[in-house]
């Protein structure tokens, strides 16, 4: 069996930082496991622009943001078998993967990275009555249809829910000549970002209907029409709202999931929130040694932060591979004092991480979380057992937009028996 | 004076802008966290300009499509004839990031360039 210092399962943007990082922090023996054909992850796909302000200080398209990083792991010479699909990982770090030169393969690596991404929800998870008729697509299928096959799956489209990969598909189909009639989202806001919406419908005058949902499908054989309807506060149709739209193509823009059936396989807990691991502060697992980043740990809309939080676990990863053989491993949880638990409540949804251990966490901490709704001047607030530590005024929080607080060591230092900081929104 | 509200598209913020306006000349823009909101805000009450991101079709390579983008932002009125422009190109594999595709597109004065690397097989 082959050894690795440490094996990274997918070479998307998360797992490409990743690999960069523990490189740059001294391991040699690294491996990148990459089922698709090319590193880069959903990416390639993602040809428009808007990646990379925070990492680059430019804004890049999709390919070019994943270029950069491949770049870095070829000058790196960081090893990766593309086309290698991994199968199984094991507790105790054993990892099965297969391809086609060496069938099934087995690799024992000391520290994992999980950076499998995520997947869409698929359609069936979907209550829409009717025939299934072709011309249904997820969101993501028709991008990479349109974008690396070049092929438009219709001309008249509706596309359902409104999240950022619908919006932008809305787009990309009107500059193919498609006409794309509406966007129905069955929330009262869009899941989506702002700037999306601006780009992508309103250059083009395409309508977003909030509060909507397609209550009925046309046709048989290939789709003709769907009805859509608003919705009431409980997200039942209002009926008398019913409007039909014919066309030939219905996206499906209705959310992902992080991709975690091998973390669950080897025992990684899964936060039901974020359908994620649940990880400490160095963005590692309940597993010793075994870390998580990017979309696979919680579903994120900017690249940059996936960069950011891959590089936070590479470095950690290469931390741990370091310490190994010293009893008093600081990354090991054995013989510590208790951790602090993070605690998300009113409105916070989850938090990543969600413990911290004080003597391993770097200078500074960033704790990212979503809301579960949309809050107009608010504060983003964390206590500290009793005490209110941050106060952070918010024009706007929105679902569709990832938030963070920043914990600093030297902070948390100050309370050395703190148990719980609880993060939470508060009106104004 | 009007007042018109922008959202700025320029970064993940989406910034909501408030430019006052006297007729056409720009008074005041409020609402930017940063100088590039200042930027958009003027731009778009005047010339509202976009980078358009598409695909063109090579052949010989081991890609069957590759992106590309507008060098810089083009006006919004533009966007769709630079996108038809694209569609009567075909090119032959290797592409390289950045090589240029296409010089001053549908006359934007603005070049074509590629944002993705395709071997020739
Ligand atoms: C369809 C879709 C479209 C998106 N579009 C946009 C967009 O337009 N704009 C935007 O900002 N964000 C978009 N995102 C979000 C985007 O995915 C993230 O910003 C970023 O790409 C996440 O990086 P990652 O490395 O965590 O995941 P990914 O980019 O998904 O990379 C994960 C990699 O792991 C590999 N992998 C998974 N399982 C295995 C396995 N068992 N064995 C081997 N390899 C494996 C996958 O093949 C993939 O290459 C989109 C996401 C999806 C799913
Ligand atoms: S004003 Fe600056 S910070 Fe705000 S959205 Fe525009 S670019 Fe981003």
């Amino acid at each position: 069996m082959k050894n690795y210092d440490i094996v990274i399962i997918g070479g998307g943007p998360a797992g490409l930082a990743a690999a960069v990082s523990a490189k740059e922090n001294g391991i040699e023996s690294i491996l990148i496991l990459e089922r698709d054909k090319e590193l880069g992850g959903i990416l390639n796909q993602c040809i428009h622009n808007g990646f990379g302000l925070h990492t680059f200080k430019e804004e890049l398209t999709g390919p070019e943001y994943a270029g950069r990083f491949i770049e870095q792991v070829n000058e790196l010479q960081i090893e990766y078998k593309l086309h290698t699909m991994v199968m199984d990982i094991r507790a105790d770090k054993v990892i099965t993967a297969m391809n086609r030169e060496e069938g099934l393969f087995e690799i024992q690596a000391k520290a994992v990275i999980l950076a499998m991404g995520c997947r869409e929800r698929p359609r069936g998870a979907l209550n829409i009555p009717g025939y299934r008729p072709a011309g249904i697509f997820s969101a993501g299928t028709a991008q990479r249809l349109v974008n690396m096959e070049g092929y438009l799956p219709g001309r008249e489209v509706v596309i359902l829910g409104s999240g950022d990969i619908g919006l932008i598909m809305a787009r990309r189909m009107t500059l193919e000549g498609a006409k794309v009639k509406v966007v129905a989202e069955l929330m009262p806001y869009s899941g989506g970002l702002k700037r999306n919406i601006v780009q992508c419908l309103d250059d083009y005058g395409i309508p977003l209907k909030l509060s909507h949902t397609v209550v009925d499908i046309q046709g048989k054989e290939r789709l003709e029409g769907v009805t859509l309807a608003e919705v009431d506060g409980k997200g039942k149709p209002i009926s008398g709202t019913e409007e039909f739209y014919s066309c030939d193509t219905l996206l499906l823009s209705v959310g992902l999931i992080p991709e975690n059936e091998l973390s669950g396989g080897m025992g990684v807990e899964l936060n039901p929130v974020t359908s994620g691991p649940r990880v400490n502060e160095s963005l590692e697992t309940n597993i010793e040694g075994v870390f998580a980043c990017g979309n696979v740990l919680h579903v994120h809309d900017l690249v940059d932060f996936v960069s950011e939080e891959a590089k936070a676990a590479g470095k950690n990863a290469a931390m741990y591979v370091k310490s190994e053989g010293i009893t008093d491993r600081p990354a090991s949880d054995k013989g510590k004092k208790p951790c602090v638990r993070l605690k998300a409540t009113d409105g916070v949804r989850y938090t990543v991480p969600e413990t911290i251990h004080v003597d391993r966490m770097a200078d500074t901490l960033t704790v990212r979380f979503r809301v579960g709704g949309v809050y107009q001047n608010c504060f983003i607030s964390a206590y500290f057992d009793d005490e209110r530590v941050i106060h952070k005024k918010r024009p706007v929080v929105a679902p569709g937009e990832m938030e963070e607080i920043k914990l600093t060591k030297e902070q948390l230092e100050k309370y050395p028996d703190l148990e719980m900081i609880t993060v939470k929104i508060e009106e104004a | 004076m009007e007042e018109r509200n922008l959202i700025c598209i320029n970064c993940p913020m989406g910034c909501a802008l408030a430019v006052t306006m006297n007729g056409t000349e720009v008074v005041k823009v409020s609402g930017n966290t940063c100088k590039r909101g200042d930027i958009y805000a003027r731009k778009e009450v005047t010339n509202p300009t976009r980078i358009v991101t598409s695909t063109i079709r090579v052949t010989g390579g081991d890609e069957s499509m590759v992106s590309v983008k507008t060098k810089e932002d083009i006006p919004k009125g533009k966007i769709m004839d630079c996108v038809k422009a694209l569609k009567e190109v075909t090119l032959n594999a290797p592409v390289c990031i950045g090589e240029v595709i296409l010089e001053n597109v549908a006359d934007t004065g603005t070049d074509i360039v590629a944002t993705k690397n395709v071997r020739a097989v």
